[in-house]
Parts: structure tokens; C-alpha cells; sequence
């Protein structure tokens, strides 16, 4: 595999502050800024921060993960729902066993999620934990 | 030292990661007795956890509480001795994730525990010279302690932030004076590629904390006419908690001024975190009007002194973002083999 | 569109062929469906391949296995589609005859999985699952994906008969020669299995193996030359997002709803009228969304109704005849195929023991990852 440097570097607004893009037409988000809307085909968007803060829909702990995440293993995965109605896709970290459970109020965080080697660099993104007080 | 005024604390922000190990379970390892551990536990850093992201959770505080456009900031200086890249600046990492790139300004400090200090007296001045109208000062580590060492009790990991500008009714407290005192005095170092730190001991004491830290606070004190008696607050760079008590007392400042600053028995020695992170405890609970004296300690070595005055724009902020208590309070305990898996994740060279 | 008629198939045992590159696999299965076929040549080959960059380090697939089969000069290429690019190249290839162009195309898929360490399988999962910055990204890979779909399943219908699909996969696989894993295996095994990710359990998932299937697809008027039994193919397609959480509901698998549908209004055929399905079982809870979203049975009762016995080889729906993906194996770029050339010798008569009576039509699911594709194939034999 590659450095993947200059594709880490052109998603980093999505993966750094949840920044994407909104169709002015429809609502659906994309990560990056598209050419047309996934869903309803306008070519009009507006670009928007994911609020940091939602409701955890369902998970999954990964126990056999692939090469580049084994040092993370187990690792939890969860769907999770933000305040907007967005629905997304993310590591989950900082759980206690017993806290991890549907509902429960979560909430984004600046983590590392992936490290090529000693020498390449180190791919930062989010992840989100239970949800502290004030958030 | 120096009279400011006119440059403030906006927005702050203290960060420790979530798990906990106990000094007794190092003791555990090494036949230690269980009592006389210069802290009772100490933060671990996760196992995806760096000084950048601690950083940045820091500093996403800090700009909660500040309430700024992030892009008004000019200059982040992040202080680490423990940084995540030899060479590529981590103030761009946090400024990339706070919302604030392009900045004018972005470089990595080094001075042992005083490089986020260090960072704020930097700010200080480029906000008075109207460089930038606003700057983001953070000092964080995720420094390790050698196996078997004393330091390994109180080696611990954690960030504050605080984004300076000039004073205006929204301030959260006024610098009014800042003093420094440094000199070649290698006390603590760690040469390139080697993963742990070296101590000298007793010397780290009387010729180094103690030395360094008195001269920025009587420079302080003395020249500028300020009395114990007007200082509420009073914070020291926290490497254990015999030190500050016992400079506390050789400086005469009464221990009930020292206690609200002093975490370290819960939280471990932040290093260039570890005197802001006390600020930020203060600043948690002070009321406008009250005056916080600071003294950091870098080892090799240094201390940055100054003078806070907490303003009315407290009262609104504090409450935007967690406070640093519900951070010491939110705990998961590890083991010694845990511990280890994680140090071994995080060790820089 | 003129008629695509399956006149031939090949196919390996799924193993670790440790003594085998990719290309020699192929080139085996190839050749097996070339004289099977009774066809000494084709006019193109179209290739299915998920991973052969990704493990294999090799490219140019297409040309490559026209060497390998003595057929350098034809026209040949790779498809892909995830681990339906076999499927993708049965498209490929129907295409080319129901167009007019060829007479005669070789559709040959295979993977070598055992090439790389589970890890690096692992791996490859992600990138067939989602987008590589941001699903892949985060470590979400097939299966981490496939147990969320089997947490939402559970939350809506609880998962009661779900873990059962491996036990008939593995039932129907007992004693078949190219099976990976041709023995039975009981529900309690598969309950006491460790989790790949929860709640999926190692035995709910296909294992990793290597194999090559092929088939010799001909116009209508090559398979009466050549004298095949005439059993004429349809195949359908459909996509839907990649994320199936951007999906209106995740489990619905629409691409397998409009394949489905697609196919049979294609052949003119009724769900009743099939005498059997080939599911895509790489996940237990994946073969159950392909019965319900492919309309043959009701949300939420696939599990249920495996339990009654209806998917057996005396059921109501027969399914995975051979074991489908969990017995007989999944090498990704080859597995389409294989589902293919399973129907393909039940309608011809030659299933030996798991001979289905009086078949005459079969259905074979084949996905992308968790449903961003699906490649619905019909096989239907018609009077000569």
C-alpha cells in the first residue's frame, strides 16, 4: 500500500470537524464535495459541519480486524444518529464494558485511527465516546 | 518583570485522557512499599491517543469558551516534549482541526514542563505587537517515565489550552504581569532516540525547582509591588505534591491558596500541561475580581511567573464546556500489563 | 436481445491451493469448461476478479488468462464488482452474445484468498465495503458491516433462525467434491463459535479459500450445433449506495429487490416457478436479507422459515444445493460462477447425490460487499 498521503490530505475537513456537504435540494450529506447528489441528482450544496453530538443506534466490536488495525483490536464500531438526522459510521472509544449500549448519548473526538509503520504518517480522524456532560 | 494588561485569557480548556493507574500498582511491580508515592495515580493516554489529540480536545474547549470564529486566530504554538512527529509542527494538526488553517504562525516549543507557558508568554506579545488578533497557547504531553524509575509513578499525560486576545468585557481574566527566569541548569534531559528521560535526583531540586521557580516569583512579587495578601490563587508547576508544598511554604504563601491549583495526587505530572492544567482548575472555580499567581518549571531550566486577573467574562464562559474536575472524576482503572501496552503504543523518539 | 445459452462449465475444488498461482487455478477451470463445452475456442474472455491487485500484485488479468488458456489473440478483460466480479463477468459476457457480437465467450473467475494472510483478506474486505476514506477508513470491513445490518435485523425481528443458514449450507455441502468444507455442522457449533464481530460468529461467515470456476456461454445457434441440453441464461443487475446506512432502509437490499425482479420479468418467470435459489451467504444474516429482499419470504421470517426446513433439498425453496458460500466456499471473483455452474449441472442432470427431481429453473444471488450490488442470474431450461 501507498503513502495515501494526498488522499489523507484532501479528506481531512471531513475527518477532522465532520465537514461535508448538503444538498440544498434533498438534505443528503456527502463527505467531499460531489458532482451531483447521490439522491436526487441537483448540482447545489451547501457546506456544513456535522454537529458532534448524537444518539447511538447500534454496534459492533471487531475482533479481527484487518492488517492496518490490529493494534487497536478489539475495536467497537457503531452507527450512530447526530442531532441533525444524520446518520453515520464510526469508531467508538473511551467505553467502559458496561457503557457500551443502544441510545446512549455520544459525542465526536480528535483521535489517532491509523499509523503506517514507524516511518510513514500518522492518519488522525474521528471517533466518538460517551457523551460527558455540557457537550 | 513585566506590567502588561490589555492581553487576556478568552477562552481555556484542560483535557486529561480517561484512564487511570494506580502508584501502588507500579509498586506493585517493583516490591515498592505502599505508602510514600509522591501521587496516588497518574493519567495514561488511550491507546489512539497523542499529544496532538489531546491538544486538540484542549483546545476545542478553549474555543467553545472563547466563542470566536476560529479563523480570527493568528498563531498556535503547541509546547510538548513529547510531541507525535520529530519534524512536522503539531500547531498545524490543531489548527487544521479547530477550524483555524490557514494561521500566520504555527510551530512546536521545547523547554521541558515550561513549553506551554512558554507558548503563552510567545502569544502575549504578538497579540501587544498586533501581529495577530488572536492566539492559541497549549502545553500537553504524553511523557513517559522509565521502568522501574521514580519519575514512572508520576509521569503522566494531558493538555491546556488557552486562546489569548486583547482584554475586552468578554475576558475571562486579564494577564496583568508576567516574569521569567531561566538558565543552563541540566537538571532532567533526553537525548534524541532514547525513549525515556534522564533524571539527576536531588539536583532537580533546590538548584533547579526550587531556584528557578523562586526567582520568577520574587521578580514577580518584589518589583512590582504585588503582596501575597492580594494573590487568591496561587499555582506551581506540580511534578509531585511535596514540591509545590514545600515552595509554597519557603515562599510563604499559605497552603489554602495552593490546594485549589494542586491536582497532581489525582492526575500525576502533566509536564507541560502540568502547572496550565492547575490554572485551569483555578479558573474553574474563581469569581471575577480574584488574582491567580502561576509559576511553570521547565527542567534544563526555567520558570515563566505571572499575574491573572479573573474578570466578569468568567461567569458567562465557564460553563460551555466541561470542567477539568468531571475529566479527574470520569476514570477507568488499569492494570501494570495494560499500562504497558499502551505506553509502548505511544512512546516517541 | 437473442438467447445466451450456458453450454459448459469447469470449476476447482475450493481449497488452499498452495501449489497453484492464480493464473494455473483459472487456466484449469477454464480449459475443464472449454472441453466440457465441446468448444475448442471463443471470441472473448471476460474474467472475474475482486483482489488480484490487492493480493496477487497482478493486473492485466484479461490477457493473461488468454495466454494461460492457449487463447492469446481473443479479446479478453477483467471485471469487477467486489466478490461479484465473477457475476460481473457473466454480465460481461451475456452482453457480448445477447448482442450478436460473439457466438461463443469464456467467462472464467478466480481467487486465490490464501495468497495473503487473514488479515490482509480482512483488508481487501474494506475496500469492497465502503469508501476508502471514510468506512474503509475507519476499520469498518465486511464484517463489521454485516454484523450492524445483524443488529438492526435483531432489534426489528430478533435473529431467531438466522445462525441456522450455515447448518443448511453446510447439510447440502456434505460429501460434494468441490466443497471447501463438505461436512455438517451442528447449530450449537455455530452458537459456541468465537465472534469475528458482534453478533456475528465465525461460523455464520464464508471462509477463506482459494478456487476458479468458468463457463462457456453460446448463441442459440451454437448450443443446437453443438448439441448442449438447452439451458438458456438470464442475468440482471442493480446498485444501490455504498453505505447501506445512507439507504432509506438498510435492510432492504434494493439492488437484490431490482435484480430479482428484473430477471425474472426478463425470462417471464414467476418466483413460484423456480425450483431453487443460490443465496449469498457470506454473512448468515446476508443470505437471509437475499431471501427477504429478493421477495421469497416475508420480512423478518427468513430465519424462521429455514428452521421449518423450507430451504432444504426437500423444501419448499431448496437453497445453496452445494453448500453455497459458507460450505462450498467463497473465493470472491470466482463465486458467481460457481453458483451458476451448480444450477447448470442440477438442470442438466448432473448433480449426482444432491440431484434436485424434475429441475428446471434456478436462481442465483451473487452481492458486492453488503448490497451495493447485486448480479441476479436465472437459468432456465427450455424445450429444443
Amino acid at each position: 500500500m501507498g503513502m495515501r498521503v494526498p488522499g489523507y490530505w484532501r479528506n481531512m475537513p471531513f475527518l477532522y470537524r465532520l465537514a461535508g456537504w448538503k444538498c440544498v435540494h434533498c438534505g443528503a450529506f456527502h463527505h467531499y464535495k460531489p458532482v451531483v447528489c447521490r439522491r436526487c441528482r441537483s448540482k447545489e450544496f451547501a457546506q456544513v459541519e456535522l454537529p458532534g453530538s448524537g444518539r447511538l443506534i447500534a454496534y459492533t466490536v471487531v475482533r479481527s480486524p484487518p492488517k492496518e488495525f490490529e493494534r487497536c483490536a478489539p475495536y467497537a464500531i457503531g452507527l450512530i444518529e447526530l442531532e441533525d438526522g444524520t446518520k453515520i459510521l464510526s469508531q467508538l472509544t473511551d467505553f467502559k464494558e458496561n457503557e457500551l449500549r443502544d441510545d446512549i448519548r455520544v459525542e465526536a473526538v480528535f483521535r489517532r485511527v491509523r499509523i503506517n509503520g514507524e516511518q510513514g504518517i500518522i492518519e488522525y480522524g474521528y471517533k466518538f465516546r460517551p457523551a460527558l456532560s455540557r457537550s | 518583570m513585566v506590567k502588561l494588561g490589555g492581553v487576556a485569557i478568552q477562552g481555556y480548556g484542560g483535557y486529561i485522557p480517561r484512564y487511570r493507574i494506580k502508584a501502588e500498582e507500579i509498586g506493585r511491580m517493583w516490591g515498592q512499599d505502599k505508602s510514600g508515592f509522591p501521587v496516588a495515580e497518574k493519567t495514561v493516554a488511550g491507546i489512539d491517543e497523542d499529544v496532538a489529540t489531546m491538544a486538540v480536545e484542549a483546545a476545542r474547549m478553549a474555543l467553545r469558551r472563547a466563542g470566536i470564529d476560529p479563523r480570527r486566530i493568528g498563531a498556535v504554538y503547541v509546547g510538548s516534549e513529547s510531541k507525535p512527529y520529530a519534524v512536522k509542527p503539531t500547531g498545524t494538526i490543531v489548527a487544521e482541526a479547530i477550524g483555524a488553517s490557514p494561521t500566520k504562525l504555527a510551530a512546536d516549543l521545547e523547554f521541558a514542563c515550561k513549553a506551554g507557558s512558554e507558548a503563552m508568554a510567545i502569544i502575549i506579545g504578538l497579540i501587544r505587537s498586533g501581529q495577530v488578533e488572536y492566539g492559541l497557547a497549549i502545553g500537553a504531553d504524553t511523557a513517559q517515565g522509565r521502568p522501574g524509575d521514580a519519575l514512572e509513578y508520576t509521569a503522566a499525560s494531558g493538555a491546556a489550552a488557552f486562546i489569548l486576545g486583547k482584554t475586552d468585557h468578554r475576558a475571562v481574566a486579564e494577564i496583568e504581569a508576567w516574569s521569567g527566569y531561566a538558565t543552563d541548569t541540566p537538571d532532567f534531559w533526553r537525548r534524541p532516540g532514547d525513549k525515556y528521560p534522564m533524571h539527576t535526583a536531588r539536583f532537580t531540586g533546590e538548584p533547579a525547582y526550587f531556584k528557578h521557580i523562586i526567582g520568577a516569583v520574587q521578580s514577580l512579587l518584589e518589583n512590582d509591588g504585588y503582596t501575597l495578601n492580594e494573590i487568591d490563587y496561587v499555582v506551581f508547576h506540580q511534578p509531585n505534591v511535596k514540591f509545590p508544598l514545600a515552595v509554597a511554604k519557603y515562599l510563604k504563601v499559605g497552603q489554602e491558596k495552593v490546594s485549589p491549583g494542586l491536582i497532581a495526587n489525582s492526575v500525576g505530572n502533566t509536564y507541560s500541561a502540568c502547572s496550565l492544567l492547575g490554572l485551569v482548575n483555578v479558573l474553574d472555580q474563581a469569581q471575577p475580581g480574584q488574582r491567580i499567581l502561576v509559576a511553570s518549571y521547565g527542567s534544563g531550566a526555567g520558570s515563566d511567573a505571572f499575574v491573572l486577573r479573573v474578570l466578569d467574562g468568567i461567569l458567562e464562559k465557564r460553563d460551555l464546556a466541561p470542567k477539568l474536575a468531571e475529566f479527574i472524576e470520569n476514570k477507568i482503572y488499569i492494570d501494570y500489563s495494560t499500562y504497558l501496552k499502551l505506553r509502548d503504543e505511544i512512546l516517541v523518539r | 436481445m437473442a438467447g445466451v445459452y450456458v453450454a459448459g462449465v469447469g470449476f476447482t475444488k475450493i481449497a488452499e491451493h498452495w501449489d497453484k498461482d492464480l493464473e494455473q487455478l483459472m487456466a484449469e477451470a477454464a480449459v475443464k469448461a472449454l472441453e466440457d463445452a465441446g468448444v475448442s475456442t471463443v471470441n472473448a474472455i471476460y474474467v472475474g476478479c475482486a483482489l488480484g491487485e490487492h493480493l496477487q500484485c497482478q493486473a492485466n488479468l484479461g490477457a493473461l488468462m488468454a495466454e494461460c488458456a492457449g487463447l492469446t489473440g481473443v479479446p479478453a478483460f477483467r471485471a469487477e464488482a467486489a466478490d461479484a466480479s465473477g457475476a460481473a463477468a457473466l454480465y460481461s459476457g451475456f452482453c457480448d452474445i445477447a448482442s450478436g457480437r460473439s457466438e461463443a465467450v469464456l467467462v472464467v473467475g478466480g481467487e486465490k484468498l490464501s495468497d495473503g494472510l487473514s488479515e490482509e483478506v480482512s483488508s481487501g474486505t474494506l475496500m469492497m465495503s465502503g469508501r476508502s476514506w471514510y468506512e474503509g477508513f475507519m476499520g469498518i470491513d465486511f464484517y463489521a458491516m454485516s454484523a450492524l445490518l445483524y443488529r438492526l435485523y435483531s432489534k426489528r425481528y430478533g435473529d431467531e433462525g438466522i445462525p441456522f443458514f450455515p447448518v443448511i449450507s453446510h447439510e447440502h455441502a456434505e460429501g460434494v467434491a468441490h466443497a471447501q468444507y463438505p461436512f455438517k455442522i451442528a447449530l450449537d457449533r455455530v452458537l459456541e463459535s468465537p465472534f469475528i464481530a458482534e453478533p456475528l460468529r465465525m461460523l455464520e461467515v464464508s471462509g477463506i479459500g482459494d478456487g476458479a470456476a468458468a463457463a462457456v456461454l453460446v448463441s442459440e445457434e451454437l448450443a443446437r450445433r453443438l448439441k448442449s441440453p438447452k439451458i438458456r441464461m438470464f442475468i440482471s443487475s442493480a446498485t444501490d449506495y455504498v453505505n447501506p446506512f445512507d439507504r432509506e432502509d438498510p435492510l432492504r437490499l434494493q439492488s437484490v429487490m431490482l435484480s430479482v425482479s428484473r430477471v425474472l420479468e426478463h425470462a417471464g418467470i414467476s418466483r413460484s416457478e423456480l425450483n431453487m435459489v443460490e443465496l449469498h451467504d457470506s454473512a448468515s444474516i446476508l443470505g437471509a436479507l437475499c431471501l427477504e429482499s429478493g421477495g421469497f419470504s416475508p420480512p423478518g421470517a427468513a430465519g424462521k422459515l429455514a428452521m421449518k426446513g423450507e430451504f432444504g433439498l426437500n423444501g419448499r425453496l431448496p437453497c445453496n444445493t452445494f453448500g453455497g458460500l459458507k460450505a462450498r466456499g467463497h473465493p470472491f471473483g470466482a463465486t458467481a460462477i460457481y453458483q451458476v455452474a451448480e444450477i447448470y449441472l442440477q438442470l442438466a442432470g448432473r448433480a449426482g447425490k444432491n440431484q434436485l427431481d424434475k429441475a428446471r429453473t434456478g436462481l442465483a444471488i451473487s452481492l458486492s460487499g453488503v448490497g451495493a450490488a447485486a448480479f441476479t442470474s436465472l437459468l432456465k431450461m427450455e424445450e429444443v
